[in-house]
């Protein structure tokens, strides 16, 4: 066994041990915690198909971003996910059915049998000094710089359509306007009233 | 690098920020501004399709974007969709109090995606293209944010199009896997070349067609449509069940007809199973349906077996009938659905098929107009709607499937009953309130060219049908 393979066999055992960990404990905050697992197994994968670009941004954006806002979302919102996951044991029989057939189902056609090494070379190796992000980047704003800018716009139409979905004035909020803050005067806040005095009894 | 063939579309985008911006700047008070601009920029992006209008097909943006007959044809149909479909809306958004910047520029970004797709040279391109759409109509179906019932609709079809849209993934990856290319042209000719019976390619083939028939509305994935339909609001229904269609159809031409052709034997079986159980369960279904939207929708279902059976009969004759098919029923679509956005006031939700009760006694002239949609939509003779059933159903003849052209027949007549039926409550039930009808005279205008276009457009089919022969031609 080389190298390459029994980091390729670490990295895979944890990932998958991950994922199950993931599906199966009952604690929110550990399940997130075993999914960022997950993801740092599979950097660690990507790495060896040095493809070092893609294993960096999804250590820096899933780990980095979106699982710690995950995270604080679960402890924030304090959900009882193990009420939600209730019906998992019944369910557990039939969607593991479904799963087995699909992974044999899989297994028949994607096998070696057809993207095998004798089907598909082995992509060529590269030296130290190649820079996977460098190529990413020259072919990203040149070949596919039409499909990068479609992309640019369904990100716009998220935004659009994240604030016109959830925006709005609500009578209840304590929203406070700062021009008119600013511009407040001693007459809107204060009244002087004369009264007289009262004596100490 | 040529950006030239492109312009329509880059010009479409590029007025759709600058139309978001202003309308920031002008406020929501004077959304009419907003509106005049969403149309002008859609009639500008039709005058730069037609102005230089191509003959043979230029690839550009390296092999990502294709310019022929067929997208041209399907930009100014979609175009002039969506104009009409503001006109019919506009009322309708201003009662309820939607008429807001964002509704016009999510339904433009819509445009702009679909522009991709029919000009989709290329997995990527095309794939971005649907997802920009059809993340502007889920947003679209959730805009009127206190309804319940459109926020469940929303989510059903974010939820279900989502997985379409991994399925269509999938499966382009797996065509991807074995012939080593994403350029549409490319896997083409790569899959001539091969042996046939690689069973790779079938199974990507198989995730594809349940993506394109997903998105399509065709049975067996057909479960969306009537809660979407019926739980958007009615404007909304509108332009989903109008130009969307129209791109739907140019996705499943450019990647079966323009990419896999060499695969028919195998997708049309497919598709000949959809249509016929789409013809069937969307009449069948539809008789029962009291809710004028719900029955509508199955009649899309319906529709879109109808328009299934060109593409399965295969061959050029086949696929330009399955395009001029759709063409007219996006038409009558906008018109029965416009009817439903226009006569709904303020205050007034035209819901079931008894709210039209007695329109011909209360309004006779817009009742003759629905009258001649629902005449085309069963497909009775002297309307559009009896040429394109015709052509369709000659397309399965001529391909020696004679036994779904009866099918298909058999289902018409019993997709009649339920138009008959709308329009028997309209001429013979006695109305059940009298508040009169007040309908914007633009809207009013547009609905009679729409229905009347039912009757107008008889001498002129040849023509369109050749339009639609000579966009075909030009697939590779």
């Amino acid at each position: 066994m080389t190298f390459e393979q029994i980091v390729f066999y670490f990295f895979s055992g944890v990932l998958v041990l991950a994922a199950v960990v993931v599906v199966t404990v009952r604690n929110p905050v550990k399940a997130a915690l075993a999914l960022v697992l997950a993801f740092f197994s599979a950097a660690g994968l990507w790495i060896l198909l040095e493809a070092e670009f893609l294993a960096i941004v999804l250590v820096l954006v899933y780990v980095g971003a979106v699982m710690v806002l995950f995270l604080f979302v679960v402890m924030m919102l304090d959900i009882n996910i193990a009420e939600l996951r209730e019906g998992f044991g019944d369910y557990l029989p039939i969607g593991g059915i479904v799963a087995a057939l699909m992974v044999v189902e899989m297994a028949i056609i994607l096998g070696p049998r057809r993207f095998g090494l004798a089907k598909v070379p082995v992509p060529q190796a590269h030296g130290a000094t190649f820079s996977n992000t460098r190529m990413l980047g020259d072919l990203l704003y040149t070949t596919y710089v039409y499909p990068f800018e479609i992309a640019a716009a369904i990100l716009l139409v998220a935004i659009i359509a994240a604030i016109a979905l959830t925006m709005r004035r609500r009578p209840e909020t304590k929203y406070q306007n700062p021009a008119e803050q600013v511009r407040v005067q001693r007459s809107d806040r204060l009244r002087i009233i004369r009264m007289p005095s009262e004596k100490k009894g | 690098m040529n950006f030239m063939p492109a312009l329509p579309l880059i010009f479409l985008f590029g007025s759709t920020c600058a139309i978001l911006l202003i309308g920031l700047y002008v406020g929501e008070r004077r959304t009419s501004v907003v509106y005049v601009l969403s149309q002008v920029a859609l009639i500008t992006t039709v005058a730069l399709v037609i102005r230089d209008a191509q003959a043979a097909p230029i690839v550009a943006l390296h092999g990502m974007f294709v310019r022929d007959r067929l997208a041209d044809l399907l930009d100014i149909a979609i175009c002039l969709l969506v104009v009409a479909v503001f006109v019919y809306s506009r009322r309708y958004l201003s009662d309820r109090d939607m008429y807001r910047t964002e509704y016009f520029v999510l339904a433009l970004f819509g445009v702009v995606g679909m522009m991709v797709i029919n000009s989709a040279a290329h997995f990527l391109s095309l794939y971005l293209g649907l997802e920009l759409m059809a993340l502007s109509l889920y947003a679209m179906v959730a805009f009127q944010r206190d309804s319940a019932r459109a926020t469940e609709a929303a989510m059903k079809y974010f939820v279900l199009g989502a997985l379409a849209s991994g399925m269509l993934l999938y499966g382009m990856s797996m065509l991807y896997g074995v012939t080593g290319s994403l350029s549409i042209a490319k896997v083409a000719s790569t899959i001539s070349a091969m042996p046939p019976g690689n069973i790779v390619l079938v199974f990507g083939l198989v995730f594809v067609i349940v993506g394109l028939l997903f998105k399509i509305g065709a049975v067996p994935f057909h479960m969306w449509i009537p809660d979407v339909y019926d739980g958007a609001p009615t404007v909304v229904t509108l332009y989903i069940g109008t130009a969307p269609k129209v791109a739907a159809l140019a996705l499943i031409l450019r990647l079966l007809v323009g990419g896999l052709q060499a695969l028919s034997p195998s997708w049309r079986e497919m598709l000949v199973i959809a249509a016929f159980l789409s013809m069937g369960v969307g009449n069948v279904v539809a008789i029962s349906q009291t809710n004028l939207k719900r029955m509508l929708a199955y009649s899309a279902i319906a529709h879109m077996g109808f328009a299934l059976l060109g593409l399965a009969a295969g061959g050029r004759e086949g696929y330009a009938d399955a395009l001029f098919y759709l063409l007219i029923y996006s038409v009558m679509s906008l018109g029965a659905f416009g009817l439903v956005a226009l006569l709904s006031g303020p205050g007034r939700e035209i819901e079931y098929i008894d709210d039209l009760k007695g329109l011909s006694q209360r309004n006779p002239w817009i009742a003759f107009l629905m009258l001649l949609l629902m005449f085309a939509m069963a497909g009775v003779p002297p309307t559009a709607g009896f040429y394109a059933k015709l052509a369709v159903i000659q397309a399965a003849v001529d391909a020696h499937l004679i036994w779904l052209a009866v099918a298909a027949v058999l289902f018409s007549v019993v997709g009649a009953y339920y138009y008959l039926r709308v329009v028997k409550v309209m001429y013979f039930d006695a109305p059940e309130d009298d508040r009169p009808f007040v309908l914007p005279l633009d809207g009013k205008f547009l609905f009679g060219l729409n229905g009347l276009s039912m009757l107008l457009l008889t001498p002129w089919i040849g023509t369109i049908i050749a339009f639609c022969h000579s966009a075909i031609q030009g697939l590779p």
